[in-house]
């Protein structure tokens, strides 16, 4: 392995994050718990400093270093900005709810960023073993997060079987590239492309490979068959817990499917193409179909992810290039709209009151109108009711499926996608034409109130004026 | 006068009550009720003075006809869509028309609606019909004749159902909606087929392209071929037909009387249901090319003309006696249309608008004084009281029957002498239906006259005891109105009937020119009024106002016996043809049961049932299975992972070729 001074100018974001971060570990251990929002400020600070090292090189040349096992592209820039945000948004939206909760300590943080760190090593990964060491790094954070309240028995359980599960799903992953290097004789994903020229069919090894990689990438992104986890973690965990689980991850997993899939086997287009279209149809019809028998709203918006990741797998599927373009669209669209969505569940709890049950939104209207039209916006864009943006992200998608040749496909987006209408509309309902059953004042906090209010206002402003954000997608995909 | 003033004049004309319309509409409430009458009449009266203007500039002055843009709205495909202005001699006659009697009755309106709450409103309607139907006459294209049409329609639903909290003032306004919907559907596949064969909406392209598809067909159904223009005239006549009320599209102008009395005069007498016979002269080039539709056109309005006239002798309502008076006049005015006579029926329209709205206002000041009573047979001895609307009423009438010397006597008897000399085919019928309807005409008008102003006073003592003639805002109209009623015939009909005076505004085919015929036999007007003395249509309507005077003065106690010994006849004429019930049990209720099959069978069984309730419930119960799936137990869901995995391998195994 080679090192040269100029990879560190590229790592710079990275190595800044980390560095920061173990500052703060150490930092942490001594500011007395009553001015615990030092290490708050200092979290986003080294948020806002990684993000601004990143704009600063944004777009740049494409750079692989360290012997083939980083990349730094525009795309990665793209989704490592994106992953930023949502991840200051969410620690801005959970400050309330951790300290009515006793949680407003520095593990959440701390374990945070160095998820944020996971991130964004996965999606600069370029071998497979970065790949991995990316996920793991997310992962285990957010498995210490889940049970952040180990006195919850709800939270214990679901930790429990994420980390089992997420083992399990680990493991199958790392067999997979086991094989998959066992048939290239290479991890760089470069090399690995290479070496899977297109056209030859997959021997019986390297089939096996491909599965089990898809196994660890579907298990990642909750598609199913591999989702049985998403309902239970997203109920269990803590709301502020799950608001960071159900927002920048997706960008990563995104990442994974496009950096495993998309640049490691283009070769084998067809094959997980195939796959693909299994777990985005399950996905789309399992995920829309129960979100509807859900009462916890929590456990919908977990069906909803899973029904939203089919929609994401639909564009990286065609493996065209504006159709993975499309695909980031809307994983874009969809974290800006979770990341939304979560923030209202902890807006509208408070000490020992979790909003978290569909019959808390009752009436939100008579509350407060202006929160109400806030969720409607959020629920039209996440039913994709135009002029939202979660119109225009289910739009490119469906064009782009359609583009590829499979136009039954996308009409069963659609299908499925009117079908999922039904439960984003239901709380609209509640809110619009019951009766509050809660009639205590709103969360107070200014900072929060503004930055919902900015959050859920971007969807309906990027819904009516789609073009720019729409071009910087096709921007960073297109070369 | 330049192009450029005639087109900043027209602007003008058609904006001034717009203007007035939307001040009175959107501020009336600031406005007060003075207000919304000054700034509504100011706009009229400029439009009728700027109209006047045009009119001694065109006619009298000699400038151009003006055919122009205003405003291009939108340009697809090749095909422009604008605003623009024909202002030729036809156009500005009707101009003055419209804005004259327009003028008239907003002046009469304020004595008129004194008491009602919805005053501001109604002035601001009435200015909005000014508006519209000026860009109807004004129109230089198809598209904005179109919307004139429309804008005209829509202010006569809303004025039908001025008084919109009474049951039968809204069946009204639906039932006119309706039966104008029938027309202006014909009417509108007119404008589309003339967009397709044509490929304009611009009058003069259109009519300039029309000899060259003459003698071209349509198969609009296998093996049926019909001829382009036919068609075309045909489609443009329906949409006629709905708007000056012919059978059987008339149904809705007698229920249009539940709108109040100006209105009657002013959109359902003078103007607007006069918008088919102007439309059909404009089309003059048009139609002149096809036979098939002017003999249309003369059987359809001949029809209109006498039947409609026979169901005014059984009203009892003296505004609807007034509107079956209406349909049958302008069954006269298409007869002449369907002779090709386009100058005597556009002159029979100038001079029905006058003598009709004096009499409907007349009949409106009638209805002031007795405190809004309409029956006739509550009526009676009104001329002690009333001398003003009495005379004015007497002149209205007179010019009605076409007493020689009187404005409808020179219209009328001009339409009746040009079918005399047609020959086309249908002609024979119609000459008959109009001659039958000057007795006829005759007959129900003094029957009207003597029950109002003369006989036994009928009306309750409470009534009599205050009754006085109407105030000036009220007489005044009216007198205005009597003038040209008596002598705009004598003054025009050597001009506009004989003379040509509308110059290239109407074509008439060399083979169709009665009027050309009858101009040589024309000696001026007094020669015409003498001569008249010894025609069988003048002894006709002396029969007729002699025979009212015997049944409804001298022997009153006849017409009840007859109606009870022609009983069937009776009913027949009460029960209106049964068109009525007919619309009713056949369109009214067949489309009911249509609609309720329908609603039965794809709404409420497919729709509802199957499509949406039944997805509905397949989707609650599969979530319902589902659910079941996720069970909570880890060891499920890692063996869900286990089977995803063993499936995936199966596929790739069993049906993905190895190499």
């Amino acid at each position: 392995m080679t090192f040269e001074l100029s990879d560190l100018l590229t790592l710079l974001p990275e190595t800044v994050l980390l560095g920061i971060t173990c500052a703060i570990l150490i930092a942490d251990l001594f500011i007395p718990q009553r001015s615990r929002m030092v290490t708050y400020l200092m979290v986003q600070t080294a948020l806002v400093v990684t993000l601004l090292l990143l704009l600063t090189s944004f777009a740049g040349e494409r750079q692989v270093i360290l012997s083939g096992t980083f990349v730094r592209d525009t795309v990665g820039d793209v989704l490592k900005i994106a992953v930023l945000l949502a991840a200051f948004v969410t620690f801005l939206y959970a400050r309330d709810y951790l300290r009515a909760r006793n949680m407003f300590r520095g593990e959440y943080y701390v374990l945070g960023l160095f998820g944020v760190l996971g991130m964004m090593i996965l999606i600069s990964a370029h071998s497979l073993l970065t790949i991995y060491l990316g996920l793991e790094l997310l992962s285990l954070s957010m498995y210490a997060m889940v049970v952040l309240q180990r006195d919850s028995s709800l939270a214990s359980e679901a930790a429990m079987k994420y980390f089992v599960l997420g083992a399990i799903a680990s493991g199958m992953l790392l067999y997979g590239m086991s094989l998959l290097y066992g048939v290239t004789g290479s991890l760089d994903l470069a090399a690995i492309a290479e070496a899977l020229q297109a056209g030859r069919a997959p021997g019986v090894i390297l089939s096996f490979g491909l599965v089990f990689i898809l196994i660890g990438v579907g298990f990642k992104l909750g598609a199913v068959p591999f989702h049985m986890w998403i309902p239970d973690v997203y109920h269990g965990a803590p709301t502020a817990v799950t608001l960071y689980i159900g927002g920048a991850p997706k960008i990563a997993a995104f990442a994974m499917l496009l950096r495993l899939l998309v640049e490691g086997m283009p070769g084998l287009h067809e094959h997980w193409q195939a796959i693909l279209v299994v777990l985005a149809v399950l996905s789309m019809a399992l995920g829309n179909v129960l979100a509807i028998a859900q009462t916890n709203i929590k456990r919908m918006f977990a069906y909803s992810t899973i029904s939203h990741v089919g929609f994401l797998i639909l564009g990286v599927l065609t493996g065209t290039d504006s159709g993975v373009a499309s695909s980031l669209f809307y994983t874009l669209t969809y974290v800006l709209m979770a990341v939304a969505g979560f923030g209202m569940i902890l807006f509208l709890s408070r000490q020992g009151f979790e909003a978290d049950e569909l019959d808390d939104y009752k009436g939100l209207n008579q509350r407060s109108p202006w929160y109400a039209a806030l969720m409607l916006v959020i629920m039209f864009s996440m039913a994709g009711v135009p002029p939202f943006l979660g119109f225009w992200a289910k739009l490119v998608v469906l064009e782009q499926v359609v583009a590829a040749g499979m136009t039954w496909l996308a009409v069963v987006g659609v299908v499925f996608s009117i079908i999922g209408a039904f439960y984003y509309l239901r709380i609209v309902k509640l809110m619009y034409f019951d009766a509050p059953e809660d009639t205590s004042p709103l969360n107070p906090n200014v900072e929060m109130r503004m930055a919902l209010s900015l959050n859920s206002l971007a969807i309906l402003y990027l819904g009516v004026f789609p073009g720019g954000l729409l071009a910087l997608c096709q921007s960073a995909i297109l070369p | 006068m330049s192009a450029d003033d005639i087109k900043l004049i027209g602007i003008a004309i058609v904006l001034a009550p717009l203007v007035g319309a939307a001040l009175a509409g959107l501020f009336g409430a600031y406005l007060g009720r003075k207000g919304s009458h000054w700034v509504t009449i100011l706009g009229v009266a400029i439009a009728f003075g700027l109209s006047a203007v045009l009119f001694k500039a065109i006619v009298f002055d000699g400038a151009e006809t003006f055919n122009g843009p205003v405003y291009t709205w939108l340009a697809t495909e090749g095909i422009r869509f604008e605003v623009g202005f024909l202002i030729d001699r036809l156009t500005v006659m009707m101009m003055v028309v419209v804005t004259f009697v327009s003028l008239m009755v907003h002046i009469y309106t304020i004595g008129y609606m004194h008491d009602d709450p919805g005053y501001t409103r109604f002035f601001s309607y009435i200015s909005l019909f000014t508006f519209s139907m000026l860009m109807l006459v004004m129109a230089n294209n198809f598209m904005q004749l179109f919307f004139g049409w429309e804008a005209v329609g829509l202010v006569s639903y809303l004025l039908i159902g001025f008084w919109y909290k009474r049951p039968t003032a809204i069946y009204a306004n639906l039932k006119a909606f309706l039966v104008n919907r029938v027309g202006d559907f014909g009417f509108l596949l007119g404008i589309a087929a003339v967009l397709m064969v044509f490929g304009s909406l611009d009058y003069a392209t259109v009519f300039e392209r029309a000899p060259a598809v003459v003698g071209q067909y349509f198969t609009i159904l296998e093996g049926h071929e019909w001829e382009v223009l036919t068609v075309i005239c045909l489609l443009l006549f329906v949409g006629a037909m709905g708007k000056s009320a012919q059978v059987p599209l008339h149904v809705w102008l007698p229920d249009s009387m539940e709108g109040p009395t100006p209105i009657s005069a002013l959109i359902h007498a003078a103007t607007m249901v006069t918008a088919g016979i102007f439309m059909v002269a404009r089309m003059s080039p048009l139609f002149e090319l096809s036979e098939t539709a002017l003999s249309t056109v003369l059987v359809i309005g001949a029809t209109t003309a006498f039947f409609m006239g026979l169901l005014g002798l059984v009203q009892n309502d003296i505004k609807r006696v007034i509107a079956y008076s209406t349909l049958s006049q302008l069954g006269y005015m298409t007869v002449a249309l369907g002779v090709s006579a386009y100058a005597a029926g556009i002159f029979h329209l100038m001079t029905h608008a006058f003598f009709k709205a004096l009499l409907f206002l007349g009949a409106g000041s009638v209805i002031v004084a007795l405190h809004h009573e309409q029956d006739m047979r509550k009526m009676g001895g009104l001329y002690r009281y009333m001398p003003v609307t009495w005379i004015t009423f007497l002149i209205g009438n007179l010019a009605l029957i076409g007493t020689p010397g009187f404005a409808g006597f020179y219209s009328k008897d001009s339409i009746i002498e040009a079918v005399a000399e047609s020959h086309i085919w249908g002609a024979g019928y119609a000459y008959l239906a109009v001659v039958a309807g000057v007795f006829v005409t005759a007959l129900y008008s003094f029957r009207l006259y003597f029950l109002v102003f003369h006989g036994k006073e009928r009306m309750d003592e409470h009534t009599r005891a205050h009754l006085h003639e109407t105030p000036p805002v009220i007489t005044v109209p009216l007198i205005l109105l009597a003038i040209p009623s008596v002598v705009i015939g004598a003054l025009y009909v050597g001009d506009m009937v004989f003379g040509n005076w509308f110059g290239s505004a109407i074509v008439v085919a060399e083979a169709h020119d009665v009027l050309g015929e009858l101009a040589r036999e024309f000696h001026g007007p007094l020669a015409m009024a003498t001569h008249a003395l010894s025609t069988l249509p003048f002894w006709l309507a002396v029969a007729g106002v002699a025979t009212a005077w015997f049944l409804y003065l001298k022997r009153p106690d006849i017409p009840d016996r007859l109606a009870r010994r022609l009983a069937w006849l009776y009913r027949l004429l009460t029960e209106k043809y049964y068109f009525d019930r007919f619309n009713e049990v056949v369109f009214a209720g067949g489309a009911r049961a249509i609609g309720d099959f329908l609603w039965r069978l794809g709404d409420r069984l497919l729709i509802d049932g199957l499509v949406v309730n039944g997805s509905a419930k397949l989707v609650g119960f599969s979530a319902a299975v589902l659910r079941h799936l996720q069970t909570g137990y880890l060891y499920h869901y890692a063996f869900a992972m286990i089977l995803g995995l063993l499936a995936l391998l199966g596929y790739f195994v069993l049906w993905t070729p190895q190499g």
